[in-house]
């Protein structure tokens, strides 16, 4: 067994855990923790199939940004160190069952389903590449979906600043 | 496009054997794994902030799903990373808008609960 599978199933393995510590932990902060662990541990993911690229955008915008967002929420909306409430047993008992089942039907099929890949040579992930067929125009070009993405995040930011606007009367009466 | 669809070609000859030498499925597996995770997450949770962290896991098991396809099956194109990069962008849209209406509605309500978050409008 090589050092590079030791790696692989190293970030496998602390990728599930940290995962399934996030969903089950009561601690809310240290969920977001958990969380960002497991992105980390996705992006070491993609280092290993050697995708610096789509590694280092997981680790600036997920990492960077979205877990960054949610632990600031959570400090908004939180006492700090006040444990979410318990579940009830049941529910906890069958939202297991149903994720277990719905995760063995998949696995069923990957497993049983043959994959068939191309020979026609590589290409490899450099930026290089993907900067120009993200631009391209052409028959694989990505531009149309870039402007498209660009305006969905303008949409976005426009609908951030009115969902978090208070209207005139609200700040005259003071709160939050 | 003519492709040689017997080359590479990956067969597990009686249907679990394991190998160890880590491929296309070893990845399928983690990314299954990691969206029932969140899927799990996202039945048993209450809170509004822990139910999107489990929203994030699975946008994360597909973004994992789509780099394997594109480094095992199409190592030729990169479609793969742009639909993950989309992803991505597409994701933290998503994020911030949900944050901004979570902390709206603690402003409102004082809590983050699905269960007392039945009046979104008022």
């Amino acid at each position: 067994m090589s050092l590079s599978t030791i790696i692989f199933y190293l970030l496998a393995a602390l990728t599930l855990l940290s995962g399934l510590l996030a969903v089950t932990t009561r601690h809310i902060f240290r969920a977001a923790i958990y969380l960002l662990f497991s992105l980390l541990f996705i992006s070491g993911i993609y280092f290993w199939l050697h995708y610096e690229f789509i590694a280092a955008v997981q680790i600036i915008v997920y990492v960077g940004g979205i877990v960054v967002l949610i632990i600031f929420s959570i400090f908004l909306t939180h006492q700090s160190g006040q444990e979410l409430p318990k579940q009830k047993i049941g529910r906890t008992i069958f939202s297991a069952l149903a994720a277990f089942c719905g995760f063995m039907l998949i696995l069923l099929q990957v497993y049983q389903h043959e994959f068939v890949s191309t020979s026609e040579g590589t290409m490899e992930a450099s930026i290089d590449n993907i900067g120009r067929q993200m631009l391209g125009t052409s028959d694989n070009g990505y531009a149309l979906p870039f402007e498209i993405v660009s305006i969905l995040l303008l949409a976005a930011m426009v609908g951030c600043i009115v969902i978090a606007m208070r209207t005139p009367k609200e700040i005259r009466e003071g709160g939050l | 496009m003519h492709r040689d669809r017997h080359a590479h070609t990956e067969r597990n000859q009686g249907g679990w054997i394991i190998k160890m030498e880590p491929g296309l499925n070893h990845i399928l597996f983690i990314s299954t794994a990691l969206f029932f995770i969140g899927v799990f997450g996202f039945f048993t949770r209450k809170n509004l902030v822990t139910i999107l962290m489990s929203v994030e896991l699975v946008l994360n098991s597909v973004n994992l799903n789509f780099i394997a396809f594109n480094k095992y099956l199409w190592p030729n194109r990169l479609d793969g990373v742009f639909f993950t990069v989309f992803i991505i962008a597409i994701a933290a849209a998503e994020a911030a808008v949900a944050i901004a209406i979570i902390i709206n509605l603690y402003r409102n309500h004082q809590s983050i609960n699905v269960d007392k978050a039945e009046e979104l409008k008022y």
